[in-house]
């Protein structure tokens, strides 16, 4: 039971992990201006809904089975991505918007926001790894 | 005269020792002295080498003259620094000790040191000069100055950019720059040649700040690189001689234009198509603009911007959307209503968009028929979401511009929006963003396709300008607002309506233009402003250009710029002309590059500032709150009192000290704080606030100090003393007055120009009696001011009119009403924050 809430977790985890560096590279290709910013916003807005599910999937899973310390390392991350998604003003086409991203250091900022959520991930991706072999060796 | 001497590298006419050894921006020296130095290092001689325009650089050693004229330069420097030894004792000396001293070197330092005088604003009571302030002129050699932009065009904030990000910061200045590239110019120079040079590298266009290194390399100002002179530079067409690429009038002009070739193009340039998007719904029928629309484009439809090929198209609207069949060999206009408007479709698609040439006469029947065919309609829905779709639907094929009259709220279809304002809570500032995205959406659209669409607004009512504005703004179209708009209740209205409608149909545009704006490695762009959509870092897509519209830009300086003495800024505009030309006009400004905090004072520009944080105020009102914008503008008056004061100034005075050149500042932003956009205790209709706001973000520089800070002028006294003379004419220049009650006086005329309205006002207890010279010189002066602009403003007379009166007065900033304090209270509030 212990090892199949975690084996859960771990593939939550790798998928948003996979989904950070999507979201890098996508980020890094408007930078570069391989794609423009129109396109490279709709693809991003795709994945915003998807990224949230699967990170508060992560936070009630440790909620539910009750390991506080992981949960407590998952609630900031998902409070965040909820903040952000609630917060998007009524005008704006979605979290990241293709006449607001090159303003005011926009992309900058979105950049460093998806690198560190990829260190987090990697971060909790062994603990993940480490909690369920534990749990497969107790068993 | 510039035949090849025999050294190669000769310096063509330009000798060095001629030169003025004002050194081009001071290198780095440290500061020795406690008080600072106005005179900046002797020059060395590596300042000679990036200086001129398009000159080789000389091998200074080369001759003996050269060497003595450089060896007296520095004896008469050092004769400056060693005898006056009084100068060391006050860090400001005054202007004759100066002139004294300076003797043989330009005029520069002068002008700097009078930008840098301590001003008390606390005791000093004028400050305004006698005319107009002028844009404040860089600090270089006069070489570079003749042939830099022009600042109508081409603006920075600071006019000596800072070295570094932390002496920016230090100096607590945006830095960022104002420009008009697409500007009514009187004299344009067009490059015919075939091949346009640009840098390898960083595609910059060349300019007449880079430097030939020899005949056949040039050195790009931008980001340095060494590139070929192709062959055909060579040859300069307008002297008819060879060998003499700075010659050349792309490398002798700072604005040229270039004749694009088929590279510049993904598509062949296409004609001017103009479609029409009217309201005729009852609503705007009561308004009764129909009318006047039509009139005004039956007069002017020889007069639209384009040629054989131009096309026009009508879209008429209310609760359903009907369409014109204007095709040649009709004997009149036929009219398709399409009633479904979940699914837009265009009924036929041929006939819609018709050549204007071929099809004149049924425009004309139509212009004719049109307001009488809706004058007794019962509609009071408006679909506009549909109808903008089926717009889009129109012009995609082709792009081109889209103008769209609406008089009220859209009620019904995509894009329906509810009302937001509350009229009890006037002076709200919530809701200053749109409510949907749909008209955002559509804007991006129609920038891909390189639709335009512009904006006239022309509601009595609440009808969300906050987010039908989206259409335009992302489209590089114009928004004019008209509140309270009817034919026959508000006569000043519609003459503006007319007024404005007439300039719009007639003026210059281009169509499916880009715009590049480039910088010297180093610094960066980091924020955008005005009516475009950003489509990747630096590369702005305007669907639409007009002459009447300006963005600003700001920036950051990334790395240090410690190793140029120069900073170059180069926006290129790549656009189809209206006859189907593909034209690039670039603009070029150079600036110095300082390291010394007094310097980057001296430089600053005051009006330019005052725009740029305008404009940052209005993002701050929309992202975070109008109180806050309010108090980062306030912040920013006393963070620059106090870093002056820190960092600058040697004087323990008590009172509110600035420098010269920023003695304006704490007056213009106060009223900015008054301004309809950012004002907050007066009611003030939401539409109108966010139509001000608009305006900020969309008018040159030269209107928004108009708007701002109005000029204000006594009229009865005029003198001819200064007058100018034109055309056998005497123009009066009277001097600017405060706005402030106190200097208008009971007997006499005076005139403020707001710009696009004008206010002719008589406080007197009776009419004077004018004498026909003074009335002439009136005109004169009037009709001058009419003339330099491109809207014509409207002239209210103030005697008993109470609106025209309150507005007045509610332009005179320095005084206090009811919610806002007067100029000194500011002050004093000022310095009690810092």
């Amino acid at each position: 039971m212990e090892a199949a809430v975690f084996i859960l977790s771990l593939v939550d985890c790798c998928a948003l992990i996979f989904l950070s560096v999507y979201f890098i590279i996508t980020l890094s290709d408007l930078e570069c201006d391989y794609i423009n910013a129109r396109a490279c916003c709709s693809k991003l807005n795709k994945w915003v809904i998807p990224e949230m599910i699967g990170q508060c999937l992560s936070t009630m899973l440790m909620l539910v089975s009750m390991h506080w310390f992981i949960f407590l390392l998952n609630l900031p991350v998902s409070a965040w991505n909820i903040y952000r998604h609630v917060k998007v003003p009524m005008g704006n086409m979605g979290v990241f918007d293709p006449t607001e991203i090159h303003n005011r250091g926009q992309l900058k900022s979105h950049m460093k926001e998806a690198m560190i959520k990829l260190g987090y991930h990697l971060l909790c991706f062994f603990i993940y790894l480490y909690s369920m072999i534990l749990a497969l060796i107790n068993d | 005269d510039m035949t090849n001497q025999a050294q190669p590298y000769g310096s063509y006419g330009y000798p060095a020792s001629m030169q003025p050894a004002y050194p081009q921006g001071p290198t780095s020296h440290t500061d020795s002295s406690p008080a600072h130095d106005p005179y900046g290092p002797p020059p060395s001689y590596q300042q000679f080498s990036q200086v001129r325009p398009g000159v080789c650089e000389t091998d200074v050693f080369s001759s003996p003259i050269h060497l003595f004229c450089i060896f007296l330069q520095m004896t008469k420097l050092l004769i400056i620094f060693y005898l006056p030894l009084n100068l060391w004792a006050s860090p400001f000396p005054n202007m004759s000790q100066l002139s004294a001293a300076l003797g043989g070197l330009s005029g520069v330092p002068e002008l700097e040191v009078e930008a840098l005088r301590p001003v008390n604003l606390l005791q000093e009571r004028n400050l305004l000069p006698p005319r107009p302030l002028e844009a404040p002129e860089p600090n270089l050699s006069p070489d570079l100055k003749k042939v830099n932009c022009s600042p109508q065009t081409f603006r920075c904030t600071l006019t000596s950019i800072p070295q570094t990000q932390a002496l920016l910061n230090k100096a607590r200045l945006p830095l960022g720059l104002l420009l008009h590239p697409f500007r009514d110019l009187q004299q344009l120079p067009v490059i015919t040649s075939n091949t346009i040079v640009r840098c390898r590298s960083c595609r910059t266009y060349i300019n007449p700040f880079v430097t030939f290194l020899d005949q056949r390399r040039w050195k790009c100002n931008l980001c340095y690189r060494v590139n070929d002179v192709p062959d055909e530079f060579m040859y300069n067409p307008v002297t008819r001689s060879y060998g003499e690429p700075h010659k050349r009038p792309e490398v002798q002009n700072a604005t040229v234009e270039f004749i694009a070739s088929s590279d510049y193009m993904l598509r062949p340039p296409q004609p001017s198509v103009y479609l029409f998007v009217l309201d005729v719904s009852h609503n705007a029928v009561e308004a009764g603009y129909l009318k006047y629309f039509c009139e005004s484009l039956l007069d002017n439809l020889d007069k639209l911007p384009g040629d054989t090929r131009t096309r026009v198209g009508f879209l008429t609207f209310d609760s359903t959307i009907h369409f014109y069949n204007l095709q040649e060999g009709l004997s009149q206009p036929q009219m398709l209503v399409v009633s479904d408007i979940d699914d837009v479709f265009i009924p036929s698609h041929d006939s819609l968009m018709v050549n204007l040439k071929e099809s004149a006469e049924l425009v004309k029947d139509l212009l004719t028929s049109l307001p009488a065919m809706f004058s007794q309609t019962r509609e009071t829905h408006s679909a506009l979401g549909p109808a903008l779709q089926a717009a889009f639907k129109l012009m995609s094929p082709t792009g081109g511009r889209v103008t769209v009259f609406q008089t009220q709220l859209p009620t019904l279809g995509a894009g329906m929006l509810k009302s937001r304002e509350d009229p009890n809570q006037r002076s709200s500032t919530k809701h200053l963003g749109p409510a949907t995205d749909f008209y955002k959406k559509l804007a991006l659209d129609c920038s891909g396709q390189q639709i335009g669409v512009d904006l006239f607004l022309l509601s009595s009512q609440y009808a969300d300008l906050a987010s039908l504005a989206c259409m335009s703004k992302y489209s590089a179209g114009s928004i004019f607002y008209y509140p309270s708009f009817h034919h026959t209740h508000n006569p000043t209205q519609l003459e503006k309506f007319q007024k404005d409608l007439e300039r719009y149909l007639t003026r210059k545009i281009g169509f499916e233009a880009v715009m590049r704006i480039r910088c010297t490695k180093g610094l960066s762009i980091h924020t955008f402003h005005g009516n475009f959509f950003v489509r990747s870092t630096d590369l702005l897509s305007l669907a639409n250009v007009n002459p009447d519209s300006a963005f600003a830009v700001q920036m950051s300086i990334e790395d240090s710029l410690a190793d140029s003495s120069l900073a170059c800024f180069q926006a290129a505009l790549l656009y189809t002309s209206n006859k189907g030309k593909r034209r690039i006009r670039v603009h070029t400004l150079c600036l110095p590059v300082v390291n010394q905090l007094s310097d980057v004072y001296a430089g600053a520009d005051v009006q330019a500032i005052t725009c740029l944080l305008a404009n940052m105020a209005i993002d701050r009102s929309i992202t975070s709150g109008l109180s806050d914008a309010r108090d980062a503008l306030v912040n920013a008056v006393v963070d620059l009192v106090s870093s002056y004061k820190s960092n600058v100034s040697n004087l323990q005075q008590s009172g509110l000290v600035v420098p010269a050149s920023m003695r304006l500042f704490p007056l213009y932003i106060l009223a900015l704080l008054k301004q309809k956009a950012l004002r907050t205790g007066t009611s003030t209709r939401l539409d109108e606030r966010v139509f001000a706001m608009c305006e900020f973000k969309t008018q040159p520089l030269q209107q928004l100090m108009q708007m701002v800070h109005p000029d204000l002028y006594r009229l009865d006294n005029m003198s001819d003393q200064g007058a100018l003379h034109l055309n056998d004419t005497v123009v009066p220049q009277p001097h600017l007055l405060h706005l402030a009650a106190d200097r208008l006086s009971r007997d006499g005329a005076f005139l403020m120009d707001c710009g696009n309205v004008s206010f002719f006002c008589i406080v007197v207890s009776h009419i004077p009696e004018l004498e026909t010279l003074l009335s002439e010189r009136v005109r004169a002066f009037l009709d001058w001011l009419q003339d330099n602009r491109a809207f014509s403003s409207t002239i209210h007379v103030v005697k008993d009119d109470a609106s025209a009166q309150a507005t007045f007065f509610q332009h005179l900033v320095e005084d206090r009403s009811e919610s806002a304090s007067s100029y000194s209270e500011f002050l004093q509030n000022v310095q009690l924050q810092k």
